[in-house]
């Protein structure tokens, strides 16, 4: 492993992070309409771009665990802020039309709005900040689980909820791919 | 009939599709990314925890370097380049290669489903964008992350928070879509 505080670290920063960037392009995910259709539920792009990723990595990550090359690093789950949040963000990412990453991305490919839009993001964070002693005190400790996965609440192995994922998600993109090219 | 026109001028959007890949293909590609990541700087894909340090930044132009420092959020995450704030770098970077390479840079202000419900003005796009991105990023800091940070990153491990966090921001997504676009 190499430290991310190291030269070389910051500079496969930059690497990971450009290569991050290419994949949105490429995925067609910085584009807005693309975006906005997504939950207009007319272009399935993002979800298959998601749900291909999360399936991919966590079934790799799981591996490279079990044989001792990586760590997990699941997060808490504290649920009253992580449904504000989360409710919150599904609002703000429709009236914008981006994420934060794929907004990043979006600027890159000249897209002027979605730099309006950054603005809007560091004036949230910076809202964020101020309410921050007010949200840590009364949101984050409501209702928090600590680091748990599904596999801890459900009891079920987390390579049966893999295969399960990957099962739903063939399932679900060959419905998608025969509707598409039916229409 | 205007649905029709919505989702052609999202086609249309996308240009040369030879150069496009698949969703499927760059959800792969940001799976096997996030094996990369896990396994090289134990540094999980995010973007909205380097968002708020470059918000730190901003706000110590207007209120000073010491009331940035005396809050409790830039505290913790204070601004400096590290591995996620140049990660960010990275994005910006890569898109605009990708965007370049491909010969896709173009400048869009207003784009095409935005256009087709509200009209070209430039300004009511800027303005809903910059709404946007404070409610999208003061959603992602609550929930302690965004589409890429618990979306991916914590989805990818079978979290709770990114599953959650999944769960919220499509059932406010979808219904804001509805709402936003409804004829």
């Amino acid at each position: 492993m190499i430290s991310s505080a190291t030269p070389l670290g910051l500079l496969l920063a930059v690497v990971f992070g450009a290569a991050f960037g290419w994949l949105l392009h490429r995925g067609r995910v910085t584009d807005y309409n693309v975006i906005v259709n997504q939950f207009r539920l007319r272009d399935f792009t993002v979800l298959k771009v998601m749900l291909t990723a999360i399936v991919v990595g966590g079934l790799g990550v799981l591996l490279f665990v079990h044989f001792g090359l990586a760590k997990w690093h699941v997060r808490d789950a504290n649920m009253l802020g992580v449904l504000i949040g989360g409710g919150l963000f599904g609002v703000g990412m429709v009236l914008y039309g981006y994420c934060p990453g794929t907004a990043i991305a979006a600027v890159g490919t000249g897209s002027p709005h979605a730099l309006a839009g950054i603005f809007g993001m560091i004036a949230g964070a910076i809202v964020y900040a101020y309410s921050f002693e007010w949200v840590r005190s009364n949101i984050l400790p409501v209702w928090n689980l600590g680091k748990v996965t599904l596999g801890d609440v459900t009891g079920i192995p987390v390579l049966v909820i893999y295969v399960m994922l990957a099962a739903l998600a063939l399932v679900l993109f060959a419905f998608l791919e025969k509707r598409s090219s039916a229409s | 009939m205007s649905s029709q026109a919505a989702v052609a001028g999202t086609r249309k959007t996308g240009v040369s599709s030879n150069l496009d890949w698949s969703p499927y293909v760059a959800g792969i590609g940001i799976g096997v990314l996030s094996w990369i990541v896990f396994v090289v700087v134990a540094t999980p894909i995010g973007v909205t925890t380097a968002g708020s340090q470059v918000a730190g930044g901003v706000a110590s132009l207007f209120v000073g370097q010491e009331a940035v420092q005396a809050n409790a959020y830039w505290t913790r995450n204070p601004l400096r380049l590290d591995y996620g704030t140049l990660f960010l770098v990275g994005t910006f970077l890569g898109a605009l290669a990708s965007a370049l390479a491909s010969g896709r840079f173009r400048l869009e202000s207003v784009p095409a489903v935005w256009k087709e419900r509200f009209g070209p003005s430039v300004a009511r796009r800027y303005t809903v964008a910059f709404i946007g991105g404070i409610i999208a990023m003061y959603g992602a800091r609550m929930a302690g992350g965004c589409t890429s940070g618990n979306g991916i990153s914590q989805g990818l491990q079978l979290a709770v928070v990114g599953w959650t966090f999944l769960a919220a921001m499509s059932a406010t997504g979808v219904a804001t879509a509805a709402i936003v676009f409804r004829r």
